[in-house]
């Protein structure tokens, strides 16, 4: 069997005192996309932001392994120079920083990091309008500042764009369906899914099934108070949609 | 503390490094301040009687004045008699002929510096004069430009060759009462830049002064007088450094500018006097009056700043728009890290019909830096049609610095637009997590994020000093990440 990309061990953790986590297990092999769903509170973006390595986090139970190694030990920006991109929920504007600019600095950080040589601008330039096409963002995107001015829609279709560009082994994305209406659903859904392959996964974090109806998942999650207490197959996000988390939370499930 | 503000803090951590000290045989006056050593001034520069006139009654005025109360600046108080009013490198007391007459140990100074004066190495498309402590030690390019007519010397040369010019000039812009520093530095002032740019010329290169304290004790007092005349243009630039010290030292300059019809001056400031340590121990007390005045119709004159260096920096680069349709720019970052304190702002002053002037601020506040923009609109009662734009942002990097805004507008005519924008923002851990999360790491973050912050202010300079700028801000900023 391939090894894992993520799997995620009885992890715990919460903030100043408060377990946000409880003991979370999951394992995500290449090639397969998971969905985390869960109503409000109970720990999405907590395990979003402690994947990604995000300050003020205590971890207080359990590990997380990322192809072989333990991800905890790394810096946010190791994780991300060894393949782990996080869409944010919220993306952050930089006044005055231009896209391109950033995301060469990105790039670079990568390549360096695997011992490859820089691209220089006109390379960069050259690769990243390969990566446009796949998901048909328009050309004024990489001379905008990042973020800064970008309407909801437009920030997560940046996120997206930049995970093309980064081309991460492990992407997770974060609520990406907030505030989307359903056209921009469905962009940022097509260009994850052209971004799928055989050797990378997914792990989409989400509220509502609706985001599930473009984006397939192999395997949902029901996360309640801080522990996964059902996994199943898509027809798992279906049967939540229909029945809501109360009849989960109550139907007394084990957790997977 | 979280560990994103470590990594600030110890971004703003970075060593001087242009604090080393030339050690040189000079000339110097006692300490002290009085009639005396004004005279001696004057004796040495060998300057006629009406100009060590001039000089006694600034002196005269300003044992009158208070010193200046209201800037938002705590500093003990300066003792004038504890400072050297006049210090020459000893071979230079005539003044170097040419630059081959120069002391080598000088040359190799400004070598060190960056600023390369012999002519093998000279910085390309850019005339230099250099002024170390109270003289200047040389000037280059100086033929080149006197083919175009254009005068660009020390301003003890200036008083030598073109005293008609310098006696209708000086003190037209900033009196010699204008205010407490003002006062002082006409008292005593040693050197600094002149420049002249005859009718309809175009000044082929940039024109430059750097400007180096070097002896302890001493106090350096510039003066520096730019007339662009009917139709001519000039862009002119200064740069700045002192040896690293545990004692203040005196910086009190003042910068004329004076543009008649349809002439441009650009002046572009790159400022990097020793800031003290990062308790507040020495550093450079940076108390300076510039002002330009666009006498002619459609004049412009535009003040760019970059001010990291200083303990404390006390100016606004100032524009009286005389002329019909004149034009008043104001493009300032100021940075004030440690325990670093910037009051820096401008006034504009609207007298003419259809002048227009724009204010962009940009002030970043790091350490224990307290920066404050003090900024004066000015529409006088028959400047018509006159308008204003400013934006002041303000920018904090962690949780001990402070920024500060004092607009002052004062409007007296009916057609006039005032426009007035300011925000602050903080370097956020959110940013700094955000770039972490595509694999930039809090320092590159943090030098990327305040770049952007000063785009608007960087792309006013000429294109070498926008990357220099760059560069010290960047240096300037190490260590304080948060």
């Amino acid at each position: 069997m391939t090894q894992p990309i993520l799997t995620i061990k009885n992890l715990s953790a919460g903030v100043e005192g408060r377990e946000i986590l409880k003991g979370i297990n999951l394992t995500i092999r290449p090639g397969e996309v998971h969905a985390v769903m869960g109503p409000n509170g109970s720990g999405k973006s907590t395990l979003a932001s402690i994947l990604a390595g995000r300050d003020g986090y205590h971890i207080t139970g359990g590990e997380v392994v990322y192809c072989g190694q333990d991800l905890l030990e790394l810096e946010a920006e190791d994780r991300a120079r060894e393949g782990v991109f996080l869409a944010f929920q919220y993306p952050v504007e930089i006044p005055g920083v231009n896209s391109t600019y950033f995301l060469k600095a990105a790039y670079n950080e990568i390549r360096k990091h695997r011992g490859q040589p820089e691209f220089d601008a006109v390379e960069f330039l050259k690769f990243v309008r390969e990566r446009m096409k796949i998901l048909e963002v328009p050309e004024d995107f990489l001379k905008r500042p990042v973020n800064h001015g970008f309407s909801g829609g437009e920030k997560k279709r940046n996120e997206i764009f930049q995970m093309a560009v980064l081309d991460p082994k492990l992407a997770i994305l974060d609520e990406t369906d907030s505030g989307l209406d359903i056209d921009a659903l469905q962009i940022v859904a097509t260009g994850v899914n052209r971004l799928k392959r055989p050797d990378n996964a997914q792990l989409v974090i989400t509220h509502y099934q609706r985001l599930l109806n473009f984006i397939v998942p192999d395997y949902v999650h029901v996360l309640v108070d801080g522990r996964i207490v059902r996994t199943g197959g898509k027809e798992l996000a279906l049967e939540l949609e229909e029945n809501g988390y109360e009849s989960i939370v109550h139907g007394g499930a084990v957790p997977a | 503390m979280s560990k994103s503000t470590d990594t600030i803090d110890e971004l703003v951590k970075q060593e001087y490094k242009y604090g080393f000290y030339t050690d040189i045989e000079t000339e110097s006056a006692p300490p002290g301040l009085n009639e005396d050593v004004i005279r001696l001034i004057s004796h040495k520069k060998k300057e006629p009687e009406w100009l060590l006139e001039w000089r006694l009654k600034a002196y005269r005025h300003w044992l009158t004045m208070p010193t200046p109360e209201w800037p938002m600046v705590n500093y003990p108080e300066i003792d004038y008699q504890d400072i050297t009013y006049y210090v020459a490198p000893g071979s230079t007391s005539d003044g170097p002929k040419s630059i081959d007459d120069v002391d080598p140990k000088l040359l190799e100074t400004y070598d060190k510096l960056g600023i390369p004066l012999h002519e093998r190495d000279r910085l390309l498309g850019v005339a230099v004069d250099a002024v170390f402590d109270s003289v200047s030690v040389g000037t280059t390019f100086k033929k080149e430009l006197g083919e175009k007519g254009v005068i660009f010397c020390s301003f003890s040369e200036a008083v030598q060759e073109h005293p008609e010019l310098v006696r209708k000039y000086l003190g037209s812009v900033v009196p010699q009462t204008d205010n407490f520093y003002a006062a002082l530095n006409s008292a005593v002032f040693t050197d600094g830049s002149f420049c002249y740019i005859p009718k309809g010329v175009r000044c082929p290169m940039e024109l430059s002064t750097y400007f180096r304290i070097n002896a302890a004790k001493s106090g350096q007092f510039e003066r520096t007088l730019i007339i662009a005349d009917e139709g001519s243009h000039v862009s002119y630039l200064e740069g700045c450094t002192a040896p690293m010290r545990d004692e203040n030292q005196l910086h009190a300059a003042v910068v004329e500018l004076i543009a008649m019809d349809n002439a441009e001056i650009k002046y572009s400031t790159v400022q990097n006097w020793y800031p003290g340590d990062e308790n507040g121990v020495g550093g450079i007390y940076n108390f300076v009056t510039k002002r330009g005045i666009c006498r002619g119709v459609n004049s412009k004159i535009s003040w760019t700043q970059v001010e990291t260096g200083s303990a404390i920096t006390w100016k606004y680069p100032g524009v009286i728009l005389q002329g019909d349709n004149s034009v008043g720019e104001f493009y300032s970052v100021a940075l004030t890290n440690n325990c670093q304190q910037a009051d820096t702002g401008t006034k504009m002053i609207h007298i003419g019909k259809n002048t227009r002037s724009t204010i962009i601020s940009k002030g970043i506040s790091a350490g224990r830096g307290q920066n404050s923009y003090r900024g004066l609109v000015k529409v006088l009662k028959n400047a018509t049609n006159a308008r204003n734009y400013s934006q002041c942002d303000s920018l904090l990097i962690g949780d001990k610095c402070g920024a500060h805004t004092f607009p002052y507008i004062e409007v007296k005519n009916t057609s006039t637009q005032v426009e007035h924008e300011a925000s602050t923002s903080k370097v956020g851990e959110d940013q700094i997590f955000y770039c972490a999360q595509r694999a930039i790491a809090a320092e590159d973050a943090v030098k990327m994020i305040v770049n952007g912050y000063c785009k608007e202010v960087f792309k006013q300079l000429p294109m070498e000093f926008a990357v220099e700028a760059q560069n010290l801000l960047s240096v300037s900023l190490e260590g304080s990440v948060g």
